[in-house]
């Protein structure tokens, strides 16, 4: 009788959720980023695309390992000045300077994990904080990252050594740089992709249950700080290739990318979409970017404005977004 | 050493801020027996529990598990070496279905939890296994149920579940019984012994009938050292152990405690 009903149930049991893609939200992503810039301007897409990526990747640590940092813009940040340095002064093709940064600021991720991990909470979010105000200040400090300039005027360079990144192409009288559009839109998407792997892989599993309870966690044989030095890292190289490719869209890497405005609006981002969904930081990513750009001639008080509409939407739906949309329909995204 | 003794403490003591929470407790856990280890709210049961499970570092004495000395090891370290403890608070994955609170033991087990690049249907592989021992603990209709959601003594019974996922060779019990009904009790218990095949107890209970019906050998603690030891007969027997139970007859402090749970 037992067995029956085991049997009765194992068969009804419920798979992983998200374990196999849904190819149609994906597609219709796909088709939509890739329509974006016959629609709006191409380099302001990009920037979008970026900046998402940048919050999915913070998303990754604290909607899915439970860790707020207070420090990411100097992975991407750090990475914006990383691939200049590399696009400009060596010049490195394209995908070989993004991928040189993207490691270095994973193993900026490692050095910052590796200080910042075993501590809980707000001591986490500060140490994190101190240790990119040091990165900061090596930016604004050293010889090469042009202090307060920046680094100006970084070549877009032939992808791969062959197809030439500046080139644009003339439709309806509009110039489109289409090559480093597609190329944009397939890091945007690679990235995201991973991140999507990560949560529904195994390792995600481990690090949800690490999030849920650390303790029982930890007593049931999960080393628990592996686990989220491995999130920290990761979040931190997706990070650092957010960066890297923003500055080869705008040919600028500046003190705003790794500064701790930047950390703060990466936070807002992520919250406003809501954390720990998948599609949350993307929204919030492009809200906060698409504000600052209408607003803008509103001088610095755009900056009021953006924190009130925070202030709102946190109190309305303290789910976020996309987190409470996801709430009232019952379904993960 | 001896080949019998699967868990050894010597002179184990911990200090907070200069308050002995343990001090100089020597416990032999022979291998395969039920150990109870009991004693007044506040007697240092739990912190025992800390200290060889390595939540704690003791600020003395020496831990010794199957004849190594696991003193100075990391609790995932000890937790690798088949000696796995419950939480008195019930510690579950709150947002996690049973099943997957199960699950997620059974594939630290297997191994590949460090893999980010595969699917997660590597779980489901573990149903079945995960289902066996769910229904064990009685709790096949509840598989899909948050764990959060689950009424505290069926929280209990999937801690259980998790742990017995681990094929633990030694496994600690802080009051599995604790906040359950009688026929919850008297589930847990008959499981308890069952499991206890083949491999080593030590549980802190507070339900002396419990107790008496599981336990081999029992250590009873007061104010962080230990008072008595032996089994039941011989420590209800203990005036001193009457005393520490607040001046009460083991048998009335049976019916208090069942009040106090009940
Ligand atoms: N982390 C800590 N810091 C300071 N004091 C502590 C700490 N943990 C436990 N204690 C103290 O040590 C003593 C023993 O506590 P412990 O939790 O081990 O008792 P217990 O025997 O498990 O009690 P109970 O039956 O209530 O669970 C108590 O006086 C408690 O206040
Ligand atoms: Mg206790």
């Amino acid at each position: 009788m037992q067995a029956h009903d085991l049997n009765q149930t194992s068969l009804n049991v419920v798979r992983m959720a998200d374990s196999r893609p849904n190819y149609l939200p994906w597609g219709m992503a796909l088709a939509v980023c890739a329509a974006a810039p016959f629609f709006i301007y191409p380099v302001f897409a990009m920037e979008l695309m970026c900046f998402a990526l940048f919050a999915c990747a913070f998303n990754l640590l604290l909607g899915f390992g439970g860790l707020l940092s207070f420090g990411h813009a100097c992975f991407f940040g750090g990475a914006a000045y990383l691939s200049g340095h590399a696009l400009k002064v060596w010049g490195l093709t394209p995908e070989l300077g993004i991928l040189f940064a993207t490691a270095g600021a994973a193993v900026l991720g490692l050095l910052i994990g590796l200080v910042a991990i075993r501590r809980q909470g707000i001591y986490f979010a500060m140490v994190t904080l101190a240790l990119a105000q040091i990165v900061f200040f090596a930016c604004l400090q050293l010889p090469m990252t042009g202090g307060e300039d920046g680094l100006q005027g970084i070549p877009k360079g032939r992808l791969l050594g062959l197809i030439d990144l500046s080139a644009t192409v003339s439709i309806g009288g509009q110039q489109l740089p289409l090559a480093l559009y597609f190329f944009v839109l397939a890091i945007t998407f690679g990235g995201y992709w991973l991140i999507w792997r990560t949560v529904n892989s195994p390792f995600g599993v481990a690090l949800k249950a690490i999030r849920e309870n650390e303790a029982r966690a930890l007593s049931l044989g999960y080393r628990v700080d592996r686990y989220k030095l491995a999130a920290f890292v990761m979040s931190a190289a997706l990070a650092g290739l957010a960066g890297a490719t923003k500055a080869l869209v705008v040919g600028l890497a500046s003190l705003t990318d790794v500064s701790w405005h930047m950390s703060g609006e990466v936070v807002l981002m992520t919250l406003l979409g809501g954390m720990g969904t998948l599609l949350g930081p993307v929204v919030g990513a492009v809200t906060v970017v698409s504000l600052h750009h209408e607003l803008s001639s509103l001088g610095s008080w755009v900056t009021v404005t953006i924190g009130s509409i925070f202030v709102l939407c946190v109190l309305a739906f303290r789910r976020g977004i996309v987190g409470e949309i996801a709430h009232r329909l019952k379904k993960t995204f | 050493m001896d080949q019998d003794i699967i868990l050894e403490t010597q002179g184990l003591g911990k200090e907070f801020r200069g308050f002995a929470a343990v001090s100089d407790v020597n416990l032999k856990v022979a291998r395969g027996s039920i150990h109870a280890l009991i004693g007044p709210n506040g007697a240092g049961k739990t912190t025992v529990f800390n200290l060889l499970t390595k939540f704690l570092p003791p600020t003395h004495g020496r831990v010794i598990y199957q004849g190594e000395d696991i003193t100075a090891l990391q609790p995932a370290e000890v937790a690798l070496k088949g000696l796995i403890r419950s939480f008195q608070i019930s510690a579950v994955f709150p947002n996690m279905s049973a099943l997957d609170n199960v699950r997620v033991a059974l594939l630290r087990v297997a191994g590949g939890s460090h893999r980010f690049w595969t699917s997660n249907r590597q779980l489901d592989a573990y149903t079945d296994r995960a289902m066996t021992l769910l229904a064990d603990v009685g709790l096949t209709d509840f598989a899909q149920v948050l764990a959060g959601e689950l009424a505290y003594g069926r929280k209990r019974a999937l801690e259980i579940a998790t742990t017995l996922a681990l094929e633990p060779k030694l496994m600690l019990l802080d009051e599995p019984t604790q906040g359950m009904g009688i026929e919850d009790v008297d589930r847990v218990t008959a499981l308890i012994r069952r499991v206890a095949e083949g491999r080593t107890i030590l549980m802190v209970e507070h339900n002396l009938k419990v107790v008496a019906t599981l336990a081999d050998k029992i250590t009873v603690l007061a104010r962080g050292q230990v008072l008595s030891e032996g089994n039941y007969a011989t420590v209800s027997q203990d005036p001193r152990v009457m005393e520490a139970y607040m001046g009460v007859s083991a048998d009335e402090a049976t019916e208090l405690e069942g009040a106090h749970h009940g």
